[in-house]
């Protein structure tokens, strides 16, 4: 089997045993695997950037922040609809994430790394600072967003298991959409340029444009996960968009691996499960995560893909 | 503004702005000489504040306790340098920043492991226990003004180091062409463990004379790490002397930042950083 047959078999058999979850699992794990679903999105979003474009963002929380905000402002009082709330959440980040895409992709490496942590850090301080928005104690969601046609209820999102599918379908349609994202000749220009920028400036690309383009979409997926993460949580807080959330990101898509656009994915339980673990372990699970962080690091070049691969027989890796 | 008032806050600025300089002064040489991203540089600074805090207990001198401690933060320096950052030269940033934030993790949870979740002080040496009065009801401590200088000293020493000596030689060089360094016969590995070290201890050092002036509490290494790193940017990466105008900078935007507006201060900071990048984005002496 081709390593392509391999992710698809994967991310069918997940899907399936996601499915199938709430049937079994208690309240506790119904919502753990929201909660991990959620920061899946999160992390296919940055997957897009790093593996894609090659842009390794250091301030992604920023949008995954901001897409909760979004929410947490509109339904401070009183419920909002899903169909006005979700697109100005995802329109909110699309917008920052352009104001600083247009200035953060004309560097590139360590300068680009340290300037999207650079901003991220300005929204959080803008927002711990600023008491209309919550301040360091943050906001609560008075209600979660209704999903309503016609004034008839639709979807009821404090119903546990509804709100479990809800997101399972986010995952599904963003992993897809990124699929399709990076078969188009989009993909295929964003690709060349993380292989090769000056290559594809002088084939008469504007990489400028197409390395923003990617930034963007990237932060209004994120914008998309963090609107799920305040539906969820019907709390915010400025940590949200702090630089140990987008490390935490980071981590996922590296753990994952890659070199598969499943990757991410695998890195967000992967990463979430050994923390949950952690936690039952110890208070001082956070020790654990450096160390767990630097053995993968020192030890995981390739991330847990990379391990997968390497169990491998030789051929079928020669082939992917 | 009243004169005097101004002129305390601009002392003020002038302080906190050399105080990040020595931090950042670290960063930047990694950076532009061994080409890593070192997240944990901030740890090294909160070493030495605790440094700093449990010698003073036992030692009950800050000075005994630097002369104490600087060894320690610099042997931590090269043990990590060995051990972690040595192995990730070759691979790329991204895996740099993680290592590094792993890192993070570690010292935080160590430090809140050995010295608990309290916020403590470190009394100001009792020699420079005083006050300048400038007005009535307007003084100037002397420590800050001793901090200062002992910044000011570290920067000419630096400038002396870097400019005058061979190992200042082999830094500048390394800074430009690594290759070219190394087929000249000088060993590499020793240099960068050097470079590191020296980092390492200088952070090491703004952490244990500022100790005293802020109280030392869990986590305050991440906050200067921050500011650090957008001084680097602003200052254009592997820039000493970018670094010690962006610090300034910072010191004194940072300063009148919390007196004109108070409650965007720390967005002051950032502003600035994005305001130096839309005019100059490889920072004010990076190279392009």
């Amino acid at each position: 089997m081709s390593e392509q047959r391999i992710t698809l078999a994967l991310a069918v058999v997940g899907v399936i045993v996601l499915a199938l979850l709430p049937q079994f699992a208690d309240r506790y794990y119904i919502q753990l695997f929201t909660r991990i679903m959620v920061m899946a999105i999160f992390a296919m979003s940055l997957g897009l950037l790093v593996s894609g474009a090659g842009l390794v963002s250091f301030g992604h929380a920023a949008f995954f922040g901001l897409g909760a905000y979004t929410l947490a402002l509109i339904g401070a009082k009183e419920a909002a609809s899903v169909w006005i709330a979700l697109p100005l959440a995802i329109a909110c980040t699309a917008v920052a994430a352009l104001a600083i895409g247009a200035l953060a992709v004309r560097t590139s490496g360590i300068y680009f790394i340290m300037l999207t942590l650079a901003f991220a850090q300005m929204f959080f301080f803008l927002f711990n600072d600023w008491k209309a928005l919550g301040g360091s104690d943050g906001l609560y969601v008075a209600a979660r967003p209704t999903v309503e046609i016609f004034g008839e209820r639709l979807l009821n999102l404090n119903n546990r298991p509804t709100l479990f599918y809800v997101v399972l379908g986010a995952l599904v349609l963003v992993y897809l959409l990124i699929g399709v994202l990076m078969r188009a000749p989009f993909g295929k220009v964003v690709d060349g340029i993380r292989v090769n920028e000056h290559r594809m400036r002088a084939l008469g690309y504007n990489t400028y444009r197409y390395k923003l383009v990617a930034f963007v979409i990237a932060g209004a997926i994120a914008g998309l996960a963090g609107f799920l993460y305040a539906t969820q949580n019907t709390y915010v807080n400025p940590a949200l968009m702090g630089w140990r959330e987008s490390g935490l990101v980071l981590m996922m898509v590296i753990l994952g691996g890659m070199r598969s656009r499943l990757g991410p994915v695998v890195g967000a339980f992967a990463l979430v499960l050994i923390e949950d673990v952690f936690q039952g372990i110890t208070e001082r699970w956070l020790l654990l995560v450096g160390l767990f962080v630097i053995a993968v690091v020192l030890l995981l070049p390739n991330g847990l893909a990379g391990l997968l691969a390497r169990l491998q027989p030789k051929k079928a890796v020669a082939d992917g | 503004m009243d004169p005097l008032f101004l002129l305390i806050q601009v002392l003020n600025g002038v302080q906190y702005g050399l105080l990040l300089f020595l931090i950042a002064s670290g960063l930047t040489l990694v950076f532009g000489i061994l080409n890593v991203i070192n997240l944990a540089h901030g740890s090294f600074y909160m070493i030495g504040a605790y440094l700093a805090y449990a010698l003073t207990l036992k030692t009950g001198n800050l000075w005994l306790s630097i002369a104490l401690g600087l060894p320690v933060a610099v042997l931590i320096g090269l043990a990590v340098e060995r051990l972690m950052i040595r192995p990730l030269y070759s691979r790329d940033h991204l895996y740099q920043v993680l290592l590094t934030y792993g890192l993070i993790l570690v010292f935080n949870e160590l430090q809140s492991v050995i010295f608990g979740n309290d916020v403590h002080g470190v009394p100001v040496p009792a020699m420079l226990q005083y006050s300048i009065p400038l007005t009535e009801n307007l003084s100037y401590p002397v420590y800050r003004l001793a901090v200062s200088a002992i910044c000011l000293v570290m920067v000419a020493v630096m400038y002396f180091v870097i400019q005058k000596t061979r190992l200042g030689m082999s830094i500048r060089a390394g800074s430009v062409n690594r290759e070219m360094v190394q087929s000249l016969g000088i060993n590499i590995k020793l240099l960068y463990a050097i470079v590191f070290a020296i980092g390492a201890g200088l952070a090491a050092l703004a952490g244990m004379i500022a100790a005293p002036l802020s109280s030392v509490y869990p986590g305050l290494g991440e906050h200067v790490l921050i500011v650090c790193f957008v001084i680097v940017v602003i200052g254009g990466i592997g820039s000493i002397r970018g670094a010690f105008i962006a610090a300034l900078l910072i010191g004194l935007a940072d300063t009148f930042g919390k007196v004109l507006v108070p409650d965007f201060a720390s967005v002051a900071t950032y502003a600035l950083m994005a305001a130096v990048l839309l005019w100059r984005p490889q920072g004010l002496f990076g190279r392009a």
